[in-house]
């Protein structure tokens, strides 16, 4: 028990300082905007994780509630003059309840059938953000006012950089406990067999249904930094390829792993500026990392490397 | 009525090439348990190729059709070979991502060899349009369904009277006795991507000359494909061919007599709707799970 506790405060602290000493390498604006999102994406998949990795419920619709968080934040407070914090947290609650209201039916599916109502869900989202011209912008999409504390203006890139690290690692935080927590445990039990686990008396759709709501929440509330971060958003955010990264994200570092989580968002979060130097080549290359990596490392890059560093000489690991 | 028959008559032509796209998902499913999410990626190859060889290297129509299917069928051989087979026993989200993988690859690909432009195809016999009952009907349309039709009794003869369709349909209901009988599952797998890449394409090139084609035009094929296959029940093929013409229909109907701005939710509303009321599709067999 010590040993956990100590590991999962480590692990933070080690998120931490990383987030820390991150812009000690150099004041490049290209770069602190990048390891922004980096973060901000990474608190997204520690959230996702939760349900595809530890619950074993994949979702192709996620993006759709960051989107949702974005645009509440941005809709509520450039035209109804909500204040910054108020309107980001209707939005998680509003968020929140669609979740937990398609929650069950939506979770009683299971492997692609989920797979596909999941990805319906996320599409319509962003169909009625794309469509409704008169709330959201359009296809266009909406500037997003600064955000105010009080009569603090949180701005700058420097600024949003230390918001986005601090909420990843908040996130980190709470996942970690929640790992460890009786949640956790029903979690795991019900992954490995969700038969298995009724038997044992979990209510299986209880912990479904709360992991399903908590991340679509975390993705909301990301969603509103981000929109803020940006001071604009687009129905894009919303779209289907932006929720097959949140899971490919999560799916590269590693599922059931919450530094993989963090680690997979980077990649993909940088890999993609990375290969912009190949210009025209730049999918051809992105698409046969992402197929390298997953043949090689199907569990994802933390585990696999994990278990290379605790068992050297290959087998196995934990 | 000739409204009616009007929107029928797109349903039906849009519908056809839904089911031919969720066909393939269906019988790369029943072999492997494996959602490929290029299938999308097909369908394109399949028009863009036509374009290609008719358009840039100026070959007739009749034996650039063959040949684009051929390289479909080839690269679903090769996305099988190379990509799917060697994750054998990973994680249904982990095949999933590698799908998604080899997608970005072939777009990349097309998208380097023939551009991102928008690519037109000429009509396969005129655009002298039929009258109906009021209602029109582009020539296309009925190649569209004929070739569904043909696709139709082909599959039907296809599992019914060929040892390699029966030996298809026996590793779908059980991989290990499929394989002690003796029948190569690794082949009837690679044979299942290859046929339904040359599907896919099939619904590609039939489909060019009405809507042009692009280097991206996958993904959203691809998915109505997927609502097809899930909307008729995973791994039934008939399941996904009417999943698939219900879908066109019930998109054009709508697009029709309300708004067009939400045609594109509308296959995903039902998909939600069904699955609430029927979590396996509408044919599709309840399933058991193992402890």
């Amino acid at each position: 028990m010590r040993a956990l506790l100590s590991a999962r405060i480590g692990g933070v602290l080690l998120l931490a300082a990383i987030v820390a000493a991150l812009p000690l390498l150099g004041p490049n604006r290209f770069y602190v905007d990048m390891a922004m999102k980096s973060w901000l994406n990474a608190a997204v998949c520690i959230g996702l994780n939760l349900l595809i990795g530890y619950a074993g419920q994949i979702s192709l619709g996620h993006a759709g509630f960051f989107a949702l968080g974005a645009y509440a934040s941005a809709i509520l407070t450039a035209r109804y003059g909500v204040p910054g914090l108020v309107a980001m947290l209707a939005g998680a609650v509003g968020t929140g309840l669609l979740a937990f209201a398609v929650a069950r039916p939506i979770l009683k599916l299971r492997g692609h059938y989920l797979a596909m109502a999941t990805l319906g869900l996320g599409f319509i989202i962003s169909i009625v953000l794309t469509r409704e011209l008169w709330l959201t912008g359009g296809p266009d999409g909406v500037q997003v006012p600064a955000l105010f504390v009080g009569t603090w203006r949180a701005s700058g890139l420097e600024t949003w950089y230390w918001i986005a690290g601090g909420a990843m690692v908040l996130t980190a935080w709470l996942s970690l406990n929640l790992i460890d927590s009786g949640i956790g445990r029903a979690l795991r039990a019900l992954h490995g067999s969700e038969v298995a686990a009724e038997t044992l008396g979990i209510d299986t759709t209880r912990y479904k249904v709360m992991v399903f709501v908590l991340s679509a929440v975390i993705a909301a509330l990301v969603g509103s930094l981000f929109a803020h971060a940006e001071r604009f958003v687009t129905p894009q955010e919303a779209g289907f390829l932006r929720s097959i990264e949140f899971v490919t994200m999560v799916v590269l570092g590693g599922m059931a792993s919450t530094f993989g989580a963090v680690v997979g968002a980077v990649i993909l979060t940088v890999l993609p500026q990375a290969v912009a130097t190949f210009q025209d080549f730049k999918h051809i290359v992105f698409g046969a990392i992402l197929i390298m990596v997953m043949i090689f490392m199907p569990r994802g890059l933390v585990p696999t490397l994990a278990g290379l560093v605790r068992r050297p000489g290959g087998g196995p690991g934990a | 009525m000739a409204e009616f028959l009007q929107f029928l008559f797109s349903g039906l032509t849009v519908g056809a090439i839904y089911a031919m796209v969720g066909v393939g998902f269906a019988i790369i499913y029943n072999s492997s348990q494996v959602i490929n999410f290029a299938q999308g990626e097909f369908v394109m190859i399949g028009g863009m190729a036509t374009v290609a060889l008719t358009a840039n290297a100026g070959l007739p129509l009749a034996l650039a059709v063959p040949i684009a299917i051929a390289i479909a069928a080839l690269t679903g051989l090769a996305l099988q070979k190379f990509a799917i087979e060697p994750s054998r026993g990973a994680s249904v989200a982990t095949v999933i991502i590698i799908t998604i993988g080899a997608s970005i690859f072939i777009r990349g690909v097309v998208e380097v060899a023939l551009g991102k432009n928008d690519r037109a195809l000429e009509s396969f016999s005129g655009d002298e349009p039929l009258r109906i009952a009021g209602a029109t009907l582009l020539p296309q349309s009925l190649w569209v369904l004929g070739a569904l039709v043909a696709v139709a009794i082909g599959l039907k003869l296809f599992f019914d009277r060929t040892r390699v369709g029966k030996a298809m349909l026996a590793t779908a209901q059980n991989r290990l006795a499929a394989q002690l009988v003796g029948i190569e599952v690794n082949r009837i797998m690679l044979l299942s991507f290859g046929l339904s890449a040359a599907l896919g394409a099939l619904a590609g090139l039939l489909t060019a000359p009405i809507t042009l084609t692009r280097y991206d035009v996958g993904i959203m094929l691809g998915l109505k494909g997927f609502c097809a296959a899930i909307l008729g029940g995973l791994g039934s093929a008939w399941g996904a061919l009417i999943g698939g013409l219900l879908l066109g229909i019930v998109e054009q109907m709508s697009a029709g007599y309300f708004s067009s701005a939400y045609k594109d939710a509308v296959a995903f509303v039902i998909i939600l709707a069904v699955l609430f009321v029927r979590p396996s599709g509408l044919f599709g067999a309840r399933g058991t799970d193992r402890v």
